[in-house]
């Protein structure tokens, strides 16, 4: 009975490190982590073996010598010697493995190795005290707004955020929500539901104003591109007073929030409620407008002070397989463009594939299931594990009936008689070594499989259109515009680029962060430093025990009930949940380095 | 207003209020070693912690708000319990060697373990290994830092610096130099702000006592020291002295016990520089088509150090005047040896001075001119006067009060409020007025410039021109009057900067109160000085009048531009040392 409770001790602290390794924030002393990994594995050491039960034994203490300042370089020649004779003379993993990791550590940071011996210091340095808000790459203020929410202050939270990031709501429905990854509540259970928790904030904030406009500068800005990073550079420079105009190619502004994201995910009376919070504070907006062919770069140029080129990452990547130029052969940025304008297609009675294993494909795949497809069939070259899409959005697609077919690769489209798809074969894989940290797929010894198809969706990546700007000069490299970190271009005085024509095809809350830093850098290129901030007084930080407490997912409605429509599948949290969850809220930014070094910043 | 109770009493306070104010407000003291008001709050030292009911763990009282019906215990076993166990970690890892600590007797964590009644700990004790360089005017002891991370807060908080941060993580963690660089190859402006908010002996002055002990047991050195008008309103604080005993005569009377040749007071050339920085003003406002303005004051070595660093663009506007300190030293190995017939190579100048900066100043190669090593060959801050004299175990209250030595030994109000922020300010309006107007204005004319706030500005006429003027101190402050400068949204004449907020009263040489910034009161105590002399005007100083006519003949003279001015341009920012 005893022995058992304390195993189950011990596994609930594996547990517990587990999570506490997921939470571990960037910066600190590698060798200090190296040194206590390497402890935990010596504890692991069944001690047959001389090598692990004595070697890292030494490993350990010759790593607190260079930790102490107590080492000199002779002393890294011997742990390099100790640990490849560990690594090459262990009977198994728990030995061999615990020496690579040193090895690694003596090869990948060296020079921090180097620096404790000669100086004693690291190189490196803490610079996250408050893991939210510096994984957010716009720098929202999470635990302002998560404590102004417990304190049902929504309009307030909206302000916040919007201190940093225009589009709450959208963010609220779909963003990737890179501020949970270290969430330090992870260390006591689960990270805290950010995205969920800012969905319910701006759903109940009711109209929150814009802040006031500062007065007007006289300077004019023209901005490319109506997407996210475009529409946010557009409503700070406005705000700081410059008149800014937005040009947009497509029928309606949103860029990919419109013409890549479905309705089921961002309904559309949503996404333009903010983006008329973003023109009511009187952004000009011209649609269907295209650089090149109704007005030429140059001479917007002449009739503005600064030009910002927004223009996203829209066009398809190509497969090159056989058969790819058939009838009923589409690429997901075609389908979803379409959807845009609300232009919905009819997939009735028909076998709907979809390659890819993104987002954009379990979009398009539950589209289709929408578009009353008889099937629809994922193709994937690597495993379901493997996917780049958000777990939750493959389970929905899986939920809604969609097949996922993974570790198969395309290797032909079958037309019939009239050019039309006919099936698609597929090669199967099996997964193979690791490259990069990913593993990688190679052709398994095993018989192509036909899968009759109707309609093929290509989702494998998306490109920019960058001809019409490389024609004025603006350089392109691999495939993107090369701007500098202050978003100018290089030799082009007053143009400045941003969003996923830069970075490639990334994220929302990326794109919005360009336009953030645009705003800024355009500002100042303007003679101008604005500042953005808020009036919003963020809560003092309670004190109250943080006990244990699961965190509340999100749920969507019924699959049977959803793929019925194109409504929003996602249901939001009711007051009780936000509350709970909000309260869960640790406020590094007041306990902890925060209230240190974590420098809330009330103005940008 | 919150309602609460703290060991049983009921307090009512404002919202926002701290557990550890509201326990103030209830006349109950919560022991706290870290925390420095408004600067740092962080709640490092977990020394403060206090019990709370319904809640599992301890709070923080220094940075944790008042709760409506919140039941605070602060000295419930539990919490004292763990606060001295904290302080005996702390002590763990404290070079706890306090005979041997120039901050014995002064020392909040000495206090505290004394205070909670710590004798003894089980806790084996753990000390790093050192590694400063000595030599530099300012010395860090890694086996006595806490990391409260007050240095790293003041420095990055009210001077901007950024100088110091935190380095390694973990266990290791302590305080450093930002950026992993040396300390003598950065922009430390050497204010010195930093030792005056340690609360133990981590920081500190170099010590150079024994270089002056030395020289005066050498017979052959005629031993000259000179004491800054700042210093003469703190000398008294670490030797006990009420302040009416704590008089300047007392102070003069104690330097000649202790065996200097003759003593003498900056404060004469406080007068000298106004003589030469007004002159210097006036010629500039006379020619100010073809002059950049604003002109800036360079008594302050720790704004020198600043502007070379970080607004190098500006140096050229610097008045060329040496600062008072410099200026003495030069006049004693020239003018007064000559005077006194003594072998200039042969004096040993000892400056006593309320900051950290001097020390470097002195070293700077430029800025000795008479030929004979160092014009200042050693600067103690106003601490090491006090440590000095207690080695020398004089019975202080008891000494008969002596007047400075002539011919240096006048000097008048105005060159006296120089060590208050503004001060030089007034007394150059004072004379500069008089240069033009040829007559007094009223002492007090200018007293608009007084006071502590961190950025002032006054507009006054002389001779029928606005001279618009500005004064800042504290290095924040500086930089953000520098780049309003520099984006030409402020237009001034002549700017005043010191580098201690409340200028040299608050100076980083000056003593340690802990919790206390005295530079106000010190202030008012040079302002009753200066309301009270006879003297309140630096060109009616006979002894600077004299000066001009034996030796210097005018203002801006020739022998005055090689002597009293310098080129800041050339100043080398590494310590000679």
């Amino acid at each position: 009975m005893m022995e058992s409770q304390a195993e189950q001790t011990v596994e609930n602290i594996y547990k517990d490190i587990e999570r506490r390794i997921v939470a571990s924030p960037p910066g600190l002393c590698p060798i200090d982590l190296l040194a206590s990994f390497l402890k935990m594995s010596h504890a692991q050491s069944c001690g047959k073996c001389v090598p692990c039960r004595i070697g890292l034994g030494k490993l350990e203490k010759m790593l607190d010598l260079v930790l102490d300042g107590n080492a000199d370089e002779s002393t890294l020649d011997l742990i390099e010697e100790t640990a490849k004779a560990v690594y090459d003379t262990a009977d198994c993993a728990i030995g061999w493995e615990s020496a690579s990791m040193v090895l690694k550590g003596l090869e990948g940071f060296r020079e921090d190795f180097i620096s404790h011996i000669n100086t004693g210091r690291c190189t490196f340095e803490l610079n996250q005290p408050v893991p939210c808000r510096s994984l957010c790459p716009a720098g929202v203020d999470v635990p302002g707004y998560v404590a102004l929410i417990n304190e049902e202050r929504y309009a307030d939270a909206i302000k916040l955020i919007r201190k940093d990031n225009p589009f709450p709501l959208v963010c609220g429905l779909i963003c990737e929500h890179p501020c949970e990854r270290r969430c330090r509540r992870t260390m006591v259970d689960y990270p805290i539901n950010i995205r969920g928790l800012k969905r319910f904030a701006a759903e109940n904030a009711g109209d929150v104003h814009p802040p006031e406009r500062g007065p007007l500068t006289g300077k004019k800005v023209a901005i490319v591109g109506g997407g996210p990073s475009g529409l946010s550079a557009a409503y700070y420079l406005s705000l700081m007073g410059h008149e800014v105009e937005v040009f947009e190619s497509r029928k309606q502004l949103g860029g990919m929030l419109r013409y890549g994201i479905p309705n089921y995910r961002l309904p559309r009376e949503m996404l333009q409620s903010e983006i008329d919070v973003i023109l009511s504070t009187g952004v000009k907006a011209h649609t269907e407008v295209e650089i090149g062919k109704d007005i030429d770069l140059v001479d917007l140029k002449k009739q503005f002070d600064a030009v910002y080129i927004a223009i996203g990452a829209q066009t398809d990547k190509k497969l090159d397989i056989e058969g790819i130029d058939a009838k009923g052969v589409y690429s997901a940025v075609e389908i979803l463009r379409k959807i845009g304008d609300d232009e919905y297609p009819d997939f009735t009675g028909k076998n709907v594939s979809v390659i890819g294993g993104g987002n954009v494909a379990m979009d398009v795949a539950r589209t289709a299931i929408r578009a009353n497809a008889d099937k629809v069939s994922v193709l994937y070259r690597r495993r379901q594990d493997d996917m780049t899409a958000l777990e939750e959005e493959i389970e929905a697609a899986v939920a809604e009936g969609c097949e996922i077919y993974d570790l198969f690769a395309p290797a032909e489209i079958v037309k019939d008689e009239d050019g039309s798809i006919k099936s698609v074969m597929i090669q199967p894989q099996i997964i193979s070594e690791i490259r990069g940290g990913r593993p990688t797929p190679r052709k398994a010894d095993k018989d192509v499989v036909e899968i009759p198809t109707d309609v093929l969706i290509i989702a494998v990546g998306q490109g920019i259109e960058s001809k019409e700007f490389e024609k004025y000069g603006v350089s392109v490299q691999r495939g993107v515009i090369a701007s500098m970190n202050t978003a100018e271009l290089e030799g082009l005085s007053g143009f400045f680029a941003g969003g996923d024509c830069v970075s490639g095809p990334a994220t929302v809350i990326r794109a919005i962060a360009a336009g953030k830093v645009a705003a800024a850098n355009i500002d100042s290129y303007l003679g101008y430093n604005h500042l953005i901030d808020t009036d919003v007084v963020i809560p003092d930080a309670k004190l109250a025990d943080r006990t244990p407490c699961g965190r509340v997912n999100m749920k969507e409605k019924p699959a049977l009930e959803r793929i019925c429509n194109y409504d929003i599948a996602e249901i939001g949290m009711s007051k009780e949940e936000a509350m709970q969850e909000s309260s869960r809220c640790l406020r590094c930014d007041h306990f902890g380095y925060g209230i240190f070094k974590g420098g809330r910043s009330e103005k940008w | 207003m919150v309602s609460l109770t703290i060991n049983g009493k009921k307090i009512s306070v404002l919202e926002g209020t701290t557990i550890m104010d509201a326990a103030k407000e209830g006349h109950i003291r919560i022991p706290h070693l870290c925390y420095l008001k408004d600067i740092n709050d962080i709640g490092a030292c977990r020394v403060c912690v206090v019990e709370v009911e319904g809640l599992e763990r301890l709070v923080t009282a220094c940075n944790n708000v008042v709760e409506e019906g919140m039941i605070v215990h602060t000295d419930s076993p539990r919490a004292r319990k763990a606060r001295r166990l904290n302080v005996k970690l702390l002590l763990s890892q404290h070079d706890s060697n306090c005979t041997l600590c120039n901050r014995s007797g002064n020392c909040s964590l000495q206090t505290l373990a004394n205070d909670l009644g710590i004798m003894e700990t089980a806790y084996e004790k753990e000390l790093t290994l050192e590694r400063w360089n000595k030599k530099y005017p300012l010395i860090r002891d890694a086996n006595k830092c806490i990391k409260c991370m007050r240095c790293i807060q003041i420095c990055d908080k009210i001077q901007t610096m950024n100088v110091w941060d935190v380095s390694n993580t973990g266990g290791r963690t302590t305080v450093d130099v930002s950026g992993n660089r040396n300390i003598d190859e950065i922009n430390c402006a050497l204010c010195g702000q930093c030792i005056t908010h340690c609360p133990v002996g981590a920081l500190s002055e170099r010590d150079d006592v024994k270089l002056v002990l030395d020289a005066l047991a050498d017979e052959k050195k005629v031993v000259i020291v000179q004491v800054a008008p700042a210093v003469r309103t703190a000398w008294g604080e670490s030797l006990g002295l009420s302040s009416e005993k704590a008089t300047v005569k007392r102070m003069a009377a104690t330097l000649k016990s202790i065996g200097f040749d003759y003593v003498f007071d900056t404060t004469f050339t406080a007068d000298l520089t106004i003589m030469e920085e007004g002159s210097e003003f006036l010629a500039k406002l006379k020619n100010a088509e073809n002059e950049k303005f604003p002109m800036f004051t360079s008594c302050c070595p720790g704004w020198v150090r600043f502007i070379k660093y970080e607004y190098p663009e500006f140096v050229g506007q610097l008045s060329s005047a040496k600062s008072p300190q410099q200026m003495f030293g030069a006049v004693t190995k020239t003018y007064l040896a000559e005077k006194l017939g003594i072998d200039p190579a042969n004096i040993f100048n000892v400056s006593i001075m309320p900051c950290t900066a001097k020390k470097y100043e002195c070293s700077v190669s430029e800025l000795s001119d008479a030929g004979f090593g160092q014009d200042v060959d050693v600067v103690l801050t106003t601490r090491e006067l006090a440590r000095m004299i207690k080695a020398e175990h004089i019975i202080v209250e008891d000494i008969p009060e002596e007047d400075f030595d002539s011919p240096l030994g006048v000097g008048s109000g105005a060159g006296v409020i120089f060590g208050a922020t503004g001060g030089v300010m007034e007394a150059a309006l004072r004379s500069v007025y008089y240069l033009v107007e040829g007559e007094n204005p009223d002492p007090d004319l200018f007293k608009g410039v007084r006071g502590l706030d961190g950025w002032k500005e006054a507009t006054v006429t002389v001779g029928g021109t606005e001279v618009r003027a500005a004064i800042a101190s504290g290095l924040g402050n500086a930089r953000k009057l520098m780049e309003a400068v520099k984006r030409g949204e402020v237009d001034y004449h002549f700017v005043e900067i010191m580098a201690c907020p409340g200028g040299c009263s608050g100076g980083g040489g000056q003593p340690i109160h802990d919790g206390q910034e005295l530079a106000g009161e010190r202030s008012e105590y040079l302002y009753g000085l200066d309301k009270h002399d006879d003297l309140r005007f630096s060109h009616e100083n006979p002894e600077v009048i004299q000066c001009y006519k034996e030796y210097f003949g005018e203002p801006l003279s020739e022998r005055s531009h090689h002597l009293l001015h310098t080129d800041q341009e050339l100043w080398n920012l590494r310590s000679e040392n």
